[in-house]
C-alpha cells in the first residue's frame, strides 16, 4: 500500500462530509478492504478524526476490514431459507471450511458470510459463490460447491457453452492467416502472435473459440501489464482504433475470415473483446 | 419568549431552550440518564420522557432534545409517561444490573423487579463518553463503531488511540461502570497504573497540567517525588 495511491483517490472526491463514504468505496475497490493504514492517511489528510471514520467502516457492511479470501461464499440466513434449513448449510460450510462466518481461510482462499435474503427465497436454501449461485442446497452438495469454487466458477465449459464458437483470423494489412494449425488449443488450431511488453519479445497462442480465454504464452507476465501485439508474418503493430471501455488499454484488431473484425483487449487478465462481423456487432 | 403548558401551567421561556431545560429552570423533577449540561443532548437513554400533545394526537418525546414551540402542551408525570419511563429503567437494568447509577434510579422510582434476561453489559450506550472525550476533553479518542446489535464504544481497531491522553474523563462520566478497571489484561486498560506501575501518561510530556481525572493516581505520585 502507497501512500500516493491514497493520495490519489482522495483527489478524486470531495473532502467534505459526505465525501468519505466515496473514498472508502475506492480505496476498496483498490485493495479489496479497507488496511488500517490508508484510514489513518485518510483521516490525516481529510482531518477528520480517525473514530469517526472508524465508526463509518464499520457501520456499513459492504465495507471491509480484513482481507477478503479469493472467493466468496454467500450463506443465505434470510427468512425463507431459513426455515429450508440455511443455518444446517452455514454450519457445515463453517464445518468443512474450519472458519466462522465472517472469517476468511488462512490460506486466503475463502471468506464465507452469511446475509440476509438473495432474492431467491422460492429456491432456497440460497448459497452464492462468485457471483453464481445455487439453489436447494442439501448438506451433501457443500463440498461439491467448495470444490467448484477452488476450480474456479468463471472457467467457461467450451463443449457445452453456445455461446463459443471457432473463429479464424488474419492480419488486418498483409492479410497473412494467423491461425496455427500444429499447435491446438481446446482441441482446435490456435491463433499465434508477436507480442512485446518491454524489451521482451515472444509468441503468445490464443484460443481461437470466440468466448475462451484459453491462452499460453512464450514469457509469462503478471496481470494487468498492457502488451503491444504484432503480426508474426509482417510485423506490423495489431493496433486497433479504440480503447478498451473496461480498462481503457489499446483494443487489438484481427481480421475474421469471411468479413468482420475481432477486437480484443491488450491488458492482460481484462476479458474485454468484441466482434464485429460486417458491421453487425456482437 | 415563547409561552407553553407544562402540567397546566402557562410558562414563558427563551426561544432555543429545550424541553428539559424549561422544565428543570422551574423546577420540575426529570430524570436524565445521557444528558450532561456541558455536553450536546444526544437523547439516546429515554429516561427523561415527557407527553407533548393532546388527546390523540400526543406523543411522547425525549425532553433533552426536544426546543419548546409556542403553546405545547407538556405532561411531565401522565399515566403514560410514568409507565413508560419505570419501563425504561427496568430494560436498563437488565443491560446493565450492576450500575449503582440505575440500581439507584429504580429504586427511586418504585421498579422493584426486572422480567428480563440479565445481560451484565458494561456499556449503555449512552454515549457520554464520547462526547466527553470530543466535547470537553477536545480528543476525539473513542467512538462509536459497529452497528445494531453489534453497536460498541472503542478506539480504531481497539488499539490504545494516539489521540488518547489518559484523562480519564470518560470514566468518570460513565453511568454504568464506576471506574472500569481491567488491571489483569493492562494491555487493554486505559492506565494499567496497577499493574505495571509506569503509567504511559508519564512520557506524554506535552500533558503536563491537562486536565485530568485519574484520582488517585500512580503517574502523579511518581512524578511528585
Ligand atoms: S431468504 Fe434466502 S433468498 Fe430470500
Ligand atoms: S436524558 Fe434525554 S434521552 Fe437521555
Amino acid at each position: 500500500m502507497k501512500t500516493e495511491d491514497i493520495e490519489a483517490i482522495l483527489e478524486k472526491y470531495s473532502i467534505s462530509r459526505g465525501g468519505l463514504i466515496s473514498i472508502l468505496q475506492g480505496i476498496q475497490s483498490k485493495y479489496g478492504y479497507l488496511p488500517e493504514k490508508s484510514l489513518n492517511i485518510v483521516s490525516e489528510k481529510t482531518g477528520r478524526s480517525l473514530v469517526d471514520i472508524y465508526g463509518v467502516a464499520t457501520f456499513y457492511k459492504s465495507f471491509r476490514l480484513k482481507p477478503r479470501g479469493k472467493h466468496l461464499i454467500s450463506v443465505c440466513l434470510g427468512t425463507a431459507c431459513h426455515v429450508r434449513g440455511g443455518p444446517v448449510i452455514a454450519e457445515e460450510f463453517e464445518r468443512q471450511l474450519e472458519i466462522k462466518a465472517g472469517e476468511t481461510t488462512p490460506d486466503k482462499e475463502f471468506t464465507l458470510q452469511a446475509v440476509n435474503c438473495l432474492g431467491a427465497c422460492a429456491l432456497g436454501p440460497i448459497v452464492v459463490v462468485d457471483g453464481h449461485y445455487f439453489s436447494n442446497v442439501n448438506t451433501t452438495k457443500v463440498k461439491q460447491i467448495i470444490n467448484k469454487a477452488r476450480e474456479g466458477l468463471d472457467k467457461v465449459e467450451i463443449k457445452t457453452d453456445e455461446r463459443i464458437f471457432p473463429v479464424e483470423v488474419s492480419c488486418p494489412r498483409c492479410n497473412h492467416t494467423l491461425m496455427d494449425p500444429f499447435n491446438l488449443i481446446d482441441g482446435y488450431p490456435s491463433i499465434r502472435v508477436t507480442t512485446s511488453f518491454g524489451r521482451k519479445h515472444g509468441w503468445l497462442r490464443l484460443s481461437c473459440l470466440y468466448g475462451s480465454y484459453n491462452t499460453e504464452v512464450e514469457y509469462e507476465i503478471s496481470e494487468d501489464t498492457v502488451r503491444n501485439f504484432f503480426c508474426p508474418h509482417c510485423h506490423a503493430e495489431l493496433i486497433g482504433v479504440t480503447n478498451c471501455p473496461n480498462c481503457d488499454a489499446p483494443m487489438v484488431s484481427m481480421i475474421v475470415r469471411g468479413g468482420g473484425m475481432i477486437q480484443i483487449c491488450s491488458r492482460r487478465g481484462c476479458k474485454e473483446h468484441k466482434l464485429d462481423l460486417n458491421g453487425i456487432n456482437f | 419568549m415563547i409561552t407553553l403548558n407544562i402540567n397546566g401551567a402557562n410558562v414563558s421561556v427563551e426561544k432555543g431552550t429545550t424541553i428539559l431545560e424549561a422544565l428543570r429552570f422551574i423546577g420540575f423533577p426529570i430524570p436524565t440518564l445521557c444528558f450532561v449540561e456541558g455536553l450536546t443532548p444526544y437523547g439516546a437513554c429515554r429516561l427523561c420522557v415527557v407527553e407533548i400533545g393532546e388527546g390523540s394526537s400526543s406523543k411522547l418525546v425525549s425532553s433533552c432534545t426536544y426546543p419548546v414551540e409556542e403553546g405545547l402542551k407538556v405532561r411531565t408525570a401522565s399515566k403514560r409517561v410514568i409507565k413508560t419511563r419505570k419501563m425504561i429503567i427496568e430494560l436498563l437494568l437488565a443491560s446493565c444490573p450492576q450500575s449503582k447509577t440505575i440500581q439507584d434510579l429504580a429504586s427511586q422510582y418504585g421498579v422493584h423487579q426486572q422480567r428480563f434476561k440479565q445481560e451484565y453489559e458494561d456499556c449503555i450506550l449512552c454515549g457520554l463518553c464520547v462526547r466527553m472525550c470530543e466535547e470537553q476533553m477536545m480528543a476525539k479518542a473513542i467512538g462509536f463503531y459497529g452497528r445494531g446489535e453489534n453497536r460498541k464504544i472503542g478506539t480504531p481497531f481497539g488499539i490504545p488511540s494516539e489521540v488518547c491522553r489518559l484523562c480519564g474523563g470518560c470514566m468518570y462520566i460513565c453511568p454504568a461502570c464506576q471506574l472500569r478497571c481491567t488491571f489483569n489484561q493492562p494491555e487493554k486498560a486505559i492506565c494499567g497504573a496497577c499493574a505495571n506501575l509506569s503509567p504511559p501518561c508519564l512520557d506524554k510530556e506535552q500533558f503536563d497540567d491537562m486536565m485530568c481525572y485519574m484520582d488517585p493516581c500512580v503517574a502523579c505520585e511518581i512524578k511528585k517525588d
